[in-house]
C-alpha cells in the first residue's frame, strides 16, 4: 500500500466516524427529548386552566389557556394531600435514620477482618437476597406483630436492605486498617472507631444510602396499601394513586369549593404529580457523582 | 484418645472465650442487625410452611392442619397455571430481549461522545425517570394513552381510531416494556459506563498503531472489556426469568387485560391479599421462589464453566 493510499484511508475512516458522531449526537438529543417531554407536559399541564387542558390536543409545550396557579392552590388546601405529605415525612425521617444507623452498624462489623462469625453472618444476610418467604407469610407476620394500621409497619420491616449493606460494607472495607490499629493502640473501642473514624470518613457512601433509602420510602406505596386501612395514615403515593390511577375525583378535589371542581379537576392531577416528584428530582443531581461507585459495588458483589 | 478429645474441647471453648473477649463489642453491634433479618426475613420463610397446610388464622401457623402438596396440585390443575406462567415468561423474555441490550447500547454511544458537558447532560437527563415513582409513571401512561390523550392524538392524525390503550390486551405488553425501558435505560447504563471508564487507554493506542479503526476498536477492545459485567448482569437476569414484579403490573392492569397481563406475582397478590386464600397463594409464591432459586444456581454454574465469571 502506498503512502497516499494510507492517508486516503485514514481520511475516509475519519469521515465515516464524523458521520457516526453526527448521528450519535442527534440520537442522544432525541433520547433526551423523549425522556424530558413527559415531565415538561406535566409541568405545563399543572399551570394550565382545567377546561382548556381538557380540550387541548397534541403536544403541550406551554400552559393551555392562561397560565394559572389555581391547581396548586387546590393541592395545597387539599387535606388528603397535606396529610399524605405529613405521613410520608414522618416515615422518611424516622425510617431513614434507623436505616442508616442499622445498615452502617452491620456494615462496620462485617467489614472487620478479625471477626470469627463474619462469613456465616454474611451468608445469613446474602441468602435473603435470593430466597424469600413470600408476600403472604410477610403480611401474616406484620399482622401478628400488631403493626397493621400503624405507620411503623412501613419502617421496622425495612430497616436494613441486604443490597445496601453490601455496598456500605465494601466501602468501609476500603478504609485503611492502619487507622483502626492506631486508634486501638490509643485505647479506642469499636464503638468509638465506628462513630469517630469510619462514619466521618464515609460521607460519600452515606449520601448514596440516603438517596437509595430515601427514594424507596418516598416512592413506596405497595406495602402501605396492604398494611394501612385508616385513610388518615396514607402516605403521599397512596393518595396519588387514588387521584391518578383510580381517578377518584372526591379525594382529588376535597377542600375545593363546588363550582371550581370541574374547572380545575384535570390540572390538579398534574399539580399533584409536580408537588410529589419535585423534591426528589431536585436532590439527586447533587449526588450524581457518587452513583457510579455505589451501583458498581452493589451489582458485582450482590 | 480421650485425653486429646478433651484437650481439643477445652481449646475450642477457650477459643470462643477469647473471641468473645476480643470482639464483644462487635457481637453487640451486629446483634440488632441479625435480629432484624431473623424476624423479617427468616420468620416469613418458616411461615411459608402454610403452603403445605390448611391455614386458618384462629389456629395459627403451627396449629393448622397439614395437607401436603394439595395447594400445589390445585394450582397446577387450575386454569390460571398456564396463563400466569405464560404471561410471566413472555413479559420477562420481551424485557430481556429489548430491555437488556438497551443500556449497553446507550453506554457504548455515550462512550463515543467526546464533549464532556454533553455527555454529562445526557446522563443527568436519562437518570431522571429512575427517581419518579411507579404510581406517577403509570398515572402518566394512563393520561397519555386514554382516548383523548397524546398517543391517540397522534393515531387520529394518521387517520386511525381512538382507543384507550390500557384497555387493549394487545397493547399491554408493548406499553409495559416501552415504559420500563424509558424508566431504566439511563440508570442501568451507569454500571456499563463505570466498566468502560476502567479500560486502559493504552489498549486503544496500540490498536490504532496496528491500523484498527473505531469499529474494530469497539469490537476487539471495548466489548471484551465489559464482557464480564454483561455476563454477571445477564446471569442475574436469567435468575429472575420467572419474576415479573407485581407492583407495576397491578398498577397497570385491569380485568379487560388480565388474559395477557396477569403474572404469577400479581396472581399471588390477588388470590392471597385480596381474596385471602392464604395457603393457596403462598403455595403459588413458593413454587415461584423455588423455581427462581434453581434457575439462578443453574445460570451461575453455566457461567462459571463457560466464562469463569460467577456470583459466588
Amino acid at each position: 500500500m502506498s503512502k497516499r493510499d494510507t492517508i486516503k484511508r485514514r481520511i475516509k475512516t475519519s469521515m465515516s466516524y464524523k458521520v457516526f458522531q453526527g448521528f450519535n449526537t442527534i440520537f442522544l438529543i432525541l433520547l433526551m427529548i423523549v425522556t424530558v417531554y413527559p415531565m415538561v407536559h406535566v409541568v405545563m399541564a399543572s399551570f394550565s386552566e382545567g377546561i382548556a387542558l381538557t380540550s387541548h390536543k397534541g403536544l403541550l409545550l406551554w400552559p393551555a389557556g392562561n397560565p394559572t396557579l389555581d391547581a396548586f392552590k387546590a393541592v395545597f388546601t387539599n387535606p388528603n394531600i397535606l396529610k399524605g405529605y405529613r405521613n410520608t415525612m414522618f416515615v422518611l425521617i424516622v425510617g431513614i435514620s434507623l436505616q442508616i444507623f442499622m445498615t452502617s452498624l452491620g456494615a462496620y462489623v462485617l467489614s472487620r477482618k478479625k471477626f470469627a462469625l463474619k462469613n456465616p453472618i454474611m451468608f445469613f444476610i446474602t441468602f435473603t437476597m435470593f430466597f424469600q418467604g413470600g408476600i403472604i407469610p410477610f403480611y401474616l407476620l406484620i399482622k401478628d406483630l400488631n403493626l397493621i394500621n400503624n405507620l411503623f409497619s412501613l419502617i421496622l420491616p425495612f430497616v436494613v436492605s441486604a443490597y445496601n449493606l453490601i455496598i456500605m460494607r465494601t466501602s468501609f472495607a476500603a478504609i485503611p486498617d492502619s487507622l483502626e490499629e492506631s486508634a486501638k493502640l490509643d485505647g479506642a473501642s469499636h464503638f468509638a472507631i465506628y462513630a469517630r473514624i469510619v462514619m466521618p470518613l464515609s460521607k460519600a457512601v452515606i449520601a448514596v444510602m440516603l438517596l437509595y433509602y430515601g427514594v424507596g420510602i418516598w416512592n413506596g406505596w405497595f406495602w402501605a396499601s396492604v398494611f394501612l386501612r385508616n385513610r388518615s395514615l396514607f402516605p403521599l403515593q397512596l393518595v396519588l394513586r387514588e387521584i391518578l390511577i383510580s381517578n377518584d375525583v372526591s379525594s382529588m378535589t376535597q377542600g375545593t369549593s363546588g363550582a371550581d371542581v370541574a374547572v380545575i379537576a384535570e390540572s390538579i392531577k398534574f399539580a399533584t404529580i409536580v408537588v410529589a416528584t419535585v423534591p426528589i428530582l431536585s436532590i439527586y443531581p447533587f449526588l450524581q457523582r457518587y452513583f457510579a461507585k455505589g451501583v458498581m459495588i452493589g451489582a458485582i458483589k450482590g | 484418645m480421650n485425653v486429646s478429645a478433651n484437650k481439643k474441647g477445652t481449646t475450642l471453648i477457650q477459643k470462643v472465650k477469647e473471641e468473645w473477649k476480643r470482639n464483644k463489642e462487635l457481637y453487640i453491634m451486629i446483634l440488632p442487625v441479625v435480629i432484624y433479618f431473623f424476624i423479617f426475613m427468616y420468620i416469613p420463610m418458616y411461615g411459608a410452611a402454610i403452603a403445605f397446610k390448611q391455614f386458618s388464622p384462629a389456629k395459627g401457623i403451627l396449629g393448622s392442619d397439614w395437607v401436603g402438596f394439595t395447594h400445589f396440585f390445585r394450582f397446577f390443575d387450575g386454569i390460571y397455571f398456564v396463563r400466569v406462567l405464560k404471561n410471566t415468561l413472555v413479559i420477562s423474555v420481551y424485557s430481556l430481549i429489548f430491555g437488556f441490550p438497551a443500556p449497553i447500547i446507550l453506554a457504548l454511544l455515550l462512550n463515543e461522545v467526546r464533549v464532556k458537558w454533553f455527555k454529562n447532560l445526557v446522563q443527568t437527563v436519562t437518570y431522571l425517570p429512575h427517581f419518579i415513582s411507579l404510581v406517577v409513571i403509570i398515572g402518566l401512561l394512563k393520561e397519555f394513552t386514554i382516548s383523548t390523550g397524546l398517543v391517540n392524538d397522534v393515531f387520529a392524525f394518521f387517520g386511525m381510531d381512538r382507543f384507550p390503550l390500557l384497555q387493549k390486551p394487545e397493547a399491554f405488553r408493548p406499553l409495559y416494556i416501552i415504559s420500563e425501558i424509558w424508566q431504566t435505560v439511563g440508570w442501568n447504563s451507569i454500571i456499563y459506563l463505570a466498566a468502560l471508564s476502567g479500560i486502559d487507554e493504552q489498549l486503544y493506542e496500540a490498536a490504532r498503531m496496528d491500523g484498527a479503526n473505531r469499529w474494530k476498536q469497539t469490537l476487539h477492545i471495548t466489548l471484551p472489556s465489559i464482557a464480564s459485567t454483561i455476563i454477571i448482569l445477564f446471569i442475574l437476569r436469567m435468575g429472575s426469568l420467572f419474576t415479573v414484579g407485581f407492583e407495576k403490573i397491578i398498577l397497570m392492569y385491569n380485568p379487560s387485560t388480565y388474559e395477557v397481563s396477569d403474572v404469577i406475582s400479581s396472581y399471588v397478590y390477588r388470590s392471597g391479599l385480596l381474596d385471602m386464600n392464604y395457603s393457596y397463594s403462598t403455595a403459588v409464591g413458593l413454587f415461584n421462589s423455588v423455581m427462581n432459586f434453581i434457575l439462578l444456581v443453574v445460570a451461575n454454574k453455566l457461567s462459571k464453566r463457560i466464562s469463569k465469571t460467577s456470583l459466588w
